[in-house]
């Protein structure tokens, strides 16, 4: 065989070319409408930033996908923990419950939430029963991010769970035997060594949060709308092809500059690390 | 394994591997007879494995030819050389049963079916492991593991056997016992074996021939007596064995050369090796160790020193001296022999003709105390 | 830790694995509902939204083209992606790392983007409802995650059992098919199996391109959920409710039972 053949760069020919097919040739579609359609020039992107009604959804599309990332934080850092801290058995269980709702179809899982959620649903008929008013939760912010929530919670446990699980624990029990309380050993040892899997998992869930669709769509109405569904309603509804566009080019460079940002971030810590050394 | 067969030479002429600017082999030639067990011995680096590499076709080569048996492979892939390699880490595929380990080669070479199931019975037989043949590798210890990747590597028939250091994962008893097994296998097939070590005991125990390996060249090759009492080179006497070394100018008188240690001269039969700076190698067997101003013969060098060190060998005892210029010198001797105390005087005497006139290549101590193991 | 903050973190956890687990299960009581409605807690009982499944074209038809395309986009993605991950692992770093980034971007592109983009190509090339069309979309969502597995599987991989079965006398391809697939197959089958459920469980793109002849069960669930209030949704998500904890069940399974013969 001639060397050049050999080459394992034609391994990963098909693959290449699949996505620029598949990926790359359709993002460029997206970005020339952007700026062609009606008419060339930047007119979506003036429209879009001076329509306060678009404003208001771009910064609530950030509000409800921070919302999501500090609530699955709250919510994955001790159970990851607990993940690390039990028997193989337990730890099974505990990875079942994360690992079903994650194979589970998104869709499904979100139908299950419009039963609970609706006026009529579970949660308002235990919210009454105790003497309360009902609380509107359907198709309000707040539905979007409960939902949401559950869908991505599972993708920051695991990144969580992976770096927890390699830290010694014998750095804290160090740290409590040189005095210092439990509350100082974790904030001083072991919050810092699981630093990388906090931003690991924020970083992932706030990506997927921002360009979040069918739970918003679904669960949310005219008056939680997110980034996401404004651009599909304008392309499939009133076919302005050129307006979505923009609105999806805003998106995916949101999506990029946070990445690019993230990825300083590491580099830097990896860098004081590696100094201190 | 049918019936015992002579192995295939190996004819290594003029090889050449550089790696971008690095020359990992500078033309390198050797000659294996069929059937020798040769050895490659030298430090990691030296270019050892780099060369059995290029003979299994691991490793392309730059330039040069190799050839085994009448047939030149130098442009023949891996899996038609019909070379078995012993890998130092086993390389035993770990979905397979030994049995199945063993069968793979036979198998590829499309064999009937009872003949297959007879060769792997044959060949575990071999290594003392027909009770094995139906366990996994991960449930063999290191040394089981070892004799299943030498049945491997035997049981087509090859007739060349490469070994790359195939004991250094293993602790020093099972070595040795592995080492005589490997020699029994060697004598009872008639292959030709070709065995990369840094060890030089290793080397010594096993061989009929030992290649010197040093910064991608072959110093010396020869026996393992040859190595030891005619070093070519002071790299080779240094690696193989213990020994002293001394150094300084030199001088040529008569039919004789003079060295000058520290403030005094000794002198050695023969011409100086070289043009360059000159070493003068000493085995410590060859050495004598006598109080100062006793007992002076004709034609014996005396050299004033001081007892460092005496470890007791069982056989006899090992001293380590330090000379007035700071050499470290090794002289062993019987438990006959006066007995001396650390601090003491002495005067390291040896026949003239019992050392040996080298060129000064500057190779390191660590090659000769073995440090860099 | 004191007796009391471990039981708090317990009970807090244990909250959290209900609500992961629990609120999904509220469908499946509203599959067996008697009536037209999604409420909770459902009254009677009927198998009529299971039969309806069978029954409705919209929802069988669906179905099986969901697993018709599934099954191609879990072979085309699987063969794909571990091509480019054997690649990738045999790759020098530098190039090997960009190329590997290339290859994950679509896990991070927001999906509505890639719909329209994908619309609009498809739209002029008459590809929009194709089976051409969903594969070719599928497959490209899907090989990130076969990439990932069969990454992780080669990369724990030793290569020198590779260069072994060369001395044996196994060529590139034998070598492949006996020693490097069997070791890797793991990370294989797990490929094929995110790249499946990839497929079936896409909606955004399929939202976009299907057509009242080709669209795939999420599109009709999606529908159906803002059209009415029809319970076979219920019964649909119940199903694959049940067969998807079947699976993992079985396959972790399979997992201990290996590792402790």
């Amino acid at each position: 065989m001639p060397k050049l053949l050999r080459q394992p760069a034609w391994l990963v020919l098909p693959a290449i070319l699949l996505l620029v097919v598949a990926l790359g040739y359709p993002l460029l579609q997206v970005v020339i409408r952007s700026f062609t359609d009606p008419e060339p020039g930047l007119g979506n992107y003036t429209w879009f930033f001076s329509r306060p009604v678009n404003m208001t959804v771009f910064w609530r599309t950030f509000e409800v996908a921070g919302w999501v990332t500090v609530l699955c934080l709250v919510l994955g850092y001790p159970y990851a923990w607990l993940m690390t801290a039990v028997g193989p058995n337990m730890r099974l269980l505990l990875i079942l419950c994360v690992l079903v709702p994650f194979w589970v179809s998104g869709v499904v899982r979100t139908l299950a939430w419009v039963i609970l959620l609706q006026d009529s649903g579970v949660i308002n008929k235990v919210i009454m029963a105790l003497g309360f008013e009902k609380v509107r939760l359907i198709r309000t912010q707040t539905g979007v991010i409960i939902g949401m929530t559950q869908v991505l919670l599972p993708f920051m446990i695991m990144p969580l769970y992976a770096v927890m699980r390699g830290i010694d624990l014998r750095l804290v029990q160090a740290a409590r035997s040189l005095g210092a309380r439990p509350v100082l050993a974790f904030l001083q040892v072991y919050l810092p060594l699981s630093l990388p899997g906090v931003f690991g998992g924020a970083v992932i869930v706030f990506i997927l949060g921002l360009g979040f669709y069918i739970t918003p769509a679904l669960l949310g109405g005219p008056r939680a709308t997110m980034l996401s569904t404004l651009a599909q309603q304008q392309v499939l509804q009133q076919l302005n092809w050129g307006k979505g566009g923009a609105m999806g080019v805003i998106l995916l460079a949101s999506t990029l500059v946070l990445l690019a940002i993230a990825a300083r971030f590491t580099r830097r810590r990896y860098q004081i690390s590696g100094g201190s050394k | 394994m049918d019936a015992k067969h002579r192995g295939a030479a190996v004819d290594i002429r003029d090889v050449t591997k550089t790696y971008g600017t690095f020359t990992a082999l500078d033309k390198v030639s050797l000659q294996i007879e069929a059937g020798q067990f040769m050895t490659f011995l030298g430090p990691s680096g030296s270019g050892k494995t780099t060369t059995l590499n290029v003979i299994a076709g691991f490793t392309d080569l730059t330039a040069g030819e190799i050839l085994i048996g009448e047939r030149s492979v130098g442009n023949l892939p891996a899996h038609k050389r019909n070379v078995g390699v012993v890998f130092q880490h086993y390389a035993l595929f770990p979905h397979m049963t030994v049995a199945g380990n063993v069968e793979y080669p036979l198998k590829l070479r499309k064999l009937p079916k009872a003949d297959r199931a007879r060769r792997v019975a044959a060949a575990l037989a071999m290594v003392h492991l027909t009770d094995f043949a139906h366990r996994y590798p991960a449930e063999l210890s290191g040394g089981q593991q070892q004799r299943v990747a030498l049945a491997r590597a035997m049981v087509f028939d090859p007739p060349l056997l490469l070994m790359d250091e195939p004991l250094g994962a293993l602790d020093k008893k099972l070595r040795e016992w592995l080492q005589l097994e490997i020699k029994r296998i060697h004598r009872e097939l008639g292959t030709t074996f070709v065995y990369v070590t840094h060890d030089q005991e290793e080397a010594l125990a096993l061989s009929d021939r030992i290649a010197v390996f040093n910064k991608g060249r072959i110093e010396q090759v020869g026996s393992g007596r040859d190595l030891y009492e005619r070093p070519e080179t002071l790299f080779v006497g240094r690696f193989i064995g213990e020994s002293t070394v001394l150094t300084g100018a030199h001088e040529t008188r008569g039919d004789e050369t003079a060295i000058k240690v520290g403030d005094q001269w000794v002198g050695i039969p023969g011409r100086p090796a070289g043009a360059g700076p000159q070493a003068l190698l000493l085995r410590p067997e060859r050495i004598t160790l006598a109080r100062p101003g006793t007992g002076a013969v004709a034609g014996t060098n005396r050299l004033p020193a001081r007892v460092t060190e005496a470890i007791y060998l069982g056989s006899g005892v090992k001293y380590e001296v330090t000379l007035a210029d700071g050499t470290r010198g090794i002289a062993r001797m019987t438990l006959a022999d006066d007995h001396f105390a650390l601090g003491d005087p002495v005067e390291v005497a040896w026949q003239k003709h019992e050392a040996r006139l080298l060129a000064d290549d500057g190779s390191s101590l660590a090659a000769q105390s073995g440090e860099d193991k | 830790m004191t007796r009391l903050q471990r039981i708090l973190i317990w009970i807090f956890c244990a909250g959290v694995a209900l609500w992961l687990v629990a609120p999904t299960l509220v469908i499946v009581p509203i599959s067996f509902a008697e009536k037209k409605s999604l409420a909770f807690p459902p009254d009677g009982f009927s198998l009529q939204w299971y039969a309806n499944i069978l029954n409705s074209p919209d929802w069988s038809g669906s179905i099986v083209s969901s697993l018709k395309i599934a099954a191609i986009v879990a072979v085309v993605a699987t063969v794909i992606g571990t091509l480019a991950a054997m690649g990738l692992a045999k790759m020098k770093a530098g190039p090997g790392g960009i190329l590997r980034a290339i290859l994950i971007t679509p896990m991070i592109v927001p999906g509505v983007v890639l719909a329209i983009g994908i619309y609009a190509v498809y739209l002029d090339h008459q590809m929009v409802g194709t089976l051409v069309g969903y594969v070719l979309a599928h497959s490209m969502l899907a090989i990130p995650f076969v990439i990932i597995a069969v990454g992780a599987s080669l990369a724990v991989f030793d290569t020198r059992l590779e260069t072994a079965a060369a001395s044996l006398g196994a060529s590139r391809i034998t070598t492949f098919f006996t020693v490097t697939l069997p070791l890797i197959a793991p990370g294989i089958l797990s490929g094929l199996l995110f790249a499946f459920v990839t497929s079936f469980d896409e909606v955004i793109v399929a939202l976009f391109i299907n057509s009242p002849t080709l669209k795939t069960l999420p599109v009709q669930i999606f529908a159906s959920m803002t059209r009415d209030s029809d319970p076979t949704v219920a019964a649909v998500g119940t199903l694959i409710f049940v067969l998807t904890s079947f699976t993992i069940a079985v396959g972790l399974w399979l997992g201990t039972r290996r590792r402790r013969s």
